[in-house]
């Protein structure tokens, strides 16, 4: 027999549990729910546009009736538990209703606080927490005039706008002097203010509230200092209270919320606990993005796959009123321990804090630009140390990564409906608003599978993460410590270093060592542990071809019509009459569709036929060519200028540094595609600074440079050291090779590394750390000594056949 | 055309000429079919063109009985060339099986 779950709270987190634990186990149990409102569950955090008649009731239904049907679970919906029984096992509803289960799960949310003064039940006197309030204020809204809002955080402010929307006049009551104190400073919540207030938002500030006055229904509100207003309808909206009485009943131990482990266990093992209800590590949290974390973890522990800890969340907030843009997360008010960077634009109505503790982010408060939240929130949770771009912080990411492909738009609420966001596959802002809300999207991963916005370049993923928090109210981005894919819940860095430790040398290694979910891992898992696991033993970890893309298994770059393009390596951007003859008769030969000079200085040949491509590379290399590993995660090209021998600026020759590099790399795996650059002098016309490691020759040497990008994102380099001599040259661009094989993830470029890194971390170990520099030299040398083969030649002589032949013609 | 009278099964080649985890074609005179060979051996064939632009599904990814398309990560199940939610759309498949060591496709 299967074993029963019952759920008792049929809201976000309770649902989303059950959704995570469909996918990993949809039949272990035979599952029960409860819930005391007589709805399916629906998004919460969209009751705010509901009741600003911007959405309907319909709209944020996350799970229909059907779904329950569908996956056969008995749904009592308007049916409160009032008792549970331990001993046997047993939940009892308030209609009569029993169910049994093995393992119970709690899911009862909180409910608003109602501040005890006289007259807090009278008729008209409404909280905000569910639909059946929306609905009780969208009806008074119709009858009445004056509402007075006590509470000025998220909740009362978003209360007020809807009411304001529905044509009532609002006067908000707050007993401190700042608006959304525990998002915002002083400064902020000033510049709040204003715009509410000509949106036509009444404020009464540092009001305590002493009586609500009325007879049978509401009439107005009296205040401490004895002053009073009138008011037809009063919203309660001064905090929450996580719904704890069940629990406690129950005899479970119970604090602020229903304590639990790690593990969302309460003191009773075969009880779980998670959401707004439960007190974890001491803190209880009032916003989704915890709870889809917390869901995951305990979905993994019913699912009985028994790994997955919850450490606790970081959170942000967005305000969801149309035309206001605000962001604010973690300790933004800081400490003597802490600085503050701050930027104010009282005109132009733009306000930005980051409080920086040991050159980390530990906290940011953003006004009327919030374009940047995402990305001050992401440094903040990876820690990353900001030292080297403190002057351009707060001018945000893109003064600091130029931006390619949508005519520098950034601001997502400014954007119209029908406005292009992902300008790779054709996705517009409408369509994205769309599918969050009627497909109840709530990460970056679920909109990129389902509207494809983000999907390719990536370019967009800021502005779907803009939309997302406009739409939603938060930055539900996916945590720091994201899972490589949906075959595991490990890291790409607890990969890397449990091949390293338990020295796994195979795919089935991992999978086994790491209790993969997936028999053979997925398109997305297989070729980062492939790369891991040849860069961590050269030699030793056999080259896994069917966990390679196409283009690194065939060698050369798959078109959009199925044909493939060949590109020889052209050292150093340097030719002789001989290799461009060799390349001209290839072209004739096989009837290459079209002959184009790459960027790279080298020669393109496109529309090749695959099984064409053995004897294309038999021709080339038998007349001296190499493989350009234009199609790989590899070492691509190394740019040139003539310099010294040519130029009359020139200071060093550049072209024949630049053909000693790429003598040196070529063939080498990278976790991303890697591109080098020597230009003869700073008049720089190789375009040394936008690549991965680039050389300006100077009078009295060579400036390194590390991390350049001429992408989607431009980013120009940093400056690593300078050195005298090409053997030094030589050194450090093995060096940093070698730690980027060695320590940035597969996928990741040197920009986003050293950003995430810091340039300082890498000077230390490649500049000042001299002994480092030798082993990591001497490890890349190494690893080549097996990686340094041609591909082609050896194709060419027959390995590897089968990739180029169909395995049978039938007719013709 | 006689083809349309009944499918015939015809021999195309030994199982080990497939690598485990991947894919070859077989041309016709009216397509072009992807056999694949997942790494439980069990032999799929699929017309080699992916329901969302064509991508060649032989040069894909093989995981579980699924391939991902090399073109732009569609996933489609080998078993009946439907693509996985939330993409839409199907590769049309073909009747294959295997006879000790030798894969048989019905054309
Ligand atoms: C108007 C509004 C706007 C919000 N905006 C945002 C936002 O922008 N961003 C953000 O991150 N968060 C927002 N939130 C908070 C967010 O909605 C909550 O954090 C989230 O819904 C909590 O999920 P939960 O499952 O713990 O509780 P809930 O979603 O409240 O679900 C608990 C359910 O359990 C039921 N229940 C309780 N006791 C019992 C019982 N004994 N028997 C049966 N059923 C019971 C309740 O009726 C309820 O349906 C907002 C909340 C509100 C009200
Ligand atoms: S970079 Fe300097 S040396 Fe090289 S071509 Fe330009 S001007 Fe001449
Ligand atoms: S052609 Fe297959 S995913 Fe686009």
């Amino acid at each position: 027999m299967k074993e029963r779950l019952v759920l008792i709270g049929n809201g976000m987190a309770g649902v989303r549990t059950l959704e995570e634990l469909l996918k990993l186990e949809p039949d272990k149990y035979e599952i029960t729910v409860f819930g005391s409102e007589p709805h399916p569950n629906y998004n919460r955090i969209l009751l705010s546009p509901v009741l600003a008649g911007e959405k309907k009731f319909d709209e944020i239904v996350l799970n229909k009736r059907e779904w329950y049907q569908q996956h056969d679970i008995t749904l009592h919906a308007g049916s409160p538990v009032v008792e549970i029984n331990r001993v046997k096992r047993k939940v009892l509803a308030a209609d009569g209703t029993e169910a049994a289960y093995d393992r119970l799960l709690l899911a009862t949310g909180s409910s608003p606080f109602i501040i005890p003064v006289p007259g807090a039940n009278l008729e008209g006197v409404i909280s905000f927490r569910d639909i059946h309030d929306v609905e009780q204020m969208l009806a008074a809204s119709r009858q009445y005039k004056r509402a007075v809002v006590i509470g000025g955080g998220l909740l009362g402010l978003e209360a007020a706008n809807g009411l304001i929307k529905q044509g009532m006049e609002v006067s908000v009551v707050h007993l401190m002097e700042t608006l959304m104190e525990r998002q915002l400073d002083a400064a902020a919540g000033a510049m709040l203010k204003r715009s509410l207030e000509e949106n036509g938002m009444h404020f009464l500030m540092g009001a305590q509230t002493d009586a609500i006055l009325g007879e049978e229904r509401v009439t107005g509100v009296r205040f401490k200092d004895g002053s009073e207003v009138k008011a037809d309808l009063v919203v309660m909206a001064v905090g929450i209270r996580p719904n704890i009485e069940l629990a406690k009943q129950a005899g479970l131990y119970c604090e602020r919320g229903v304590v639990v482990n790690d593990t969302m266990q309460t003191y009773d093992p075969r009880i779980y606990a998670l959401g707004e209800c439960v007190q974890h590590r001491d803190t209880c949290y009032g916003l989704v993005a915890p709870l889809f974390e917390q869901a995951k973890v305990c979905a993994n522990h019913l699912a009985e796959l028994g790994y997955g800890r919850y450490e606790g969340s970081v959170t942000s907030t967005k305000l969801k009123v149309t035309g206001i843009e605000l962001f604010s997360a973690g300790d933004f008010h800081g400490d003597e321990q802490t600085e503050e960077i701050v930027f104010q634009d009282q005109a132009g109505g733009t306000y930005k804090k980051l409080v920086i503790k040991d050159n980390r982010i530990s906290g940011a408060v953003l006004y009327g630009n919030t374009v940047d939240g995402a990305w001050y929130f992401q440094l903040m949770r990876e820690g990353t140390d900001i030292s080297d771009m403190r002057e351009s912080l707060l001018f945000g990411e893109a003064a600091h990564l130029g931006s390619s492909g949508h005519g520098g738009q950034s601001k997502a609420s400014a954007m119209g409906d029908e406005a292009q966001v992902c300008d790779c596959n054709g996705v517009c802002k409408g369509d994205i608003v769309k599918a969050i809300t009627s497909e109840g999207l709530f990460t970056v991963d679920d909109v990129k599978a389902h509207t494809k916005a983000g999907a390719s370049c990536g370019s967009c993923i800021g502005l779907v993460e803009q939309i997302l928090a406009n739409t939603l109210g938060g930055d539900y981005s996916a945590p720091e410590a994201k899972p490589i894919c949906a075959c595991t819940d490990f890291t790409h860095d607890q990969v890397r270093s449990t091949i390293r430790e338990y020295e796994l040398i195979d795919k089935q290694a991992v999978f086994d060592k790491m209790d993969w979910r997936t028999p053979d891992g997925c398109h997305v898992c297989r070729p980062a542990i492939n790369y891991y696991l040849i860069s961590a033993w050269p030699g030793k970890a056999q080259d896994d071809a069917q966990s390679r893309f196409v283009n690194e298994r065939v060698h050369g770059n798959i078109q959009k019509d199925g044909t493939f393009s060949v590109i020889p390596r052209i050292l150093g951007g340097r030719t002789t009459p001989d290799e461009l003859r060799a390349i001209a008769d290839a072209a004739d030969k096989f009837n290459v569709g079209e002959v184009n000079l790459t960027g790279g200085q080298r020669i393109n040949m496109l529309g090749v036929k695959k099984e064409d491509l053995p004897a294309m590379w038999a021709f080339l290399t038998e007349r001296g060519m190499l493989s350009g590993h234009a199609y790989g995660k590899a070492l691509r090209t190394v740019k040139t200028c003539v310099g010294s021998t040519w130029c009359r600026f020139g200071t060093q020759d550049s072209t024949g540094l630049g053909i000693k590099l790429e003598e040196m790399t070529w063939a080498s795996w990278m976790p991303h595609k890697f591109k080098m650059a020597v230009s003869g002098c700073p008049r720089n016309c190789a375009e040394a600074t936008i690549k991965d490691f680039g050389v300006v020759c100077v009078d009295s040497g060579y400036e390194l440079h590390i991390g350049g990008n001429g992408g989607v994102k431009v980013r120009a380099t940093d400056v690593l050291c300078r050195v005298t001599t090409e053997e030094e040259v030589m050194e450090h661009c093995a060096a940093f090779i070698q730690l980027y094989r060695e320590e940035a993830r597969y996928l990741e470029r040197t920009a986003p590394w050293i950003e995430r890194v810091g340039l300082s971390d890498i000077k230390k170990r490649i500049v000042e750390d001299v002994r480092g520099r030798k082993a990591l030299y001497a490890r890349f040398l190494e690893s080549q000594e097996v990686a340094q083969h041609d591909p082609w030649t050896a194709r060419a002589k027959g390995a590897e056949a089968h990739e180029f032949t169909p395995i049978k013609q039938i007719g013709e | 055309m006689s083809a349309v009278l009944s499918e015939k099964w015809v021999e195309i080649g030994n199982l080990d000429e497939i690598p485990k985890l991947g894919s070859r074609v077989v041309r016709t005179a009216s397509d072009e079919i992807a056999i694949f060979r997942a790494a439980d051996d069990r032999v799929f064939a699929l017309s080699n063109r992916c329901p969302h632009k064509q991508g060649p599904l032989s040069e894909g990814i093989l995981h579980g009985h699924r391939v991902t398309c090399p073109l732009h990560n569609w996933v489609i199940e080998l078993e009946n060339g439907q693509a996985v939610a939330p993409d839409v759309g199907c590769a049309k498949s073909y009747p294959v099986r295997l006879e000790g060591e030798m894969i048989l496709l019905a054309i």
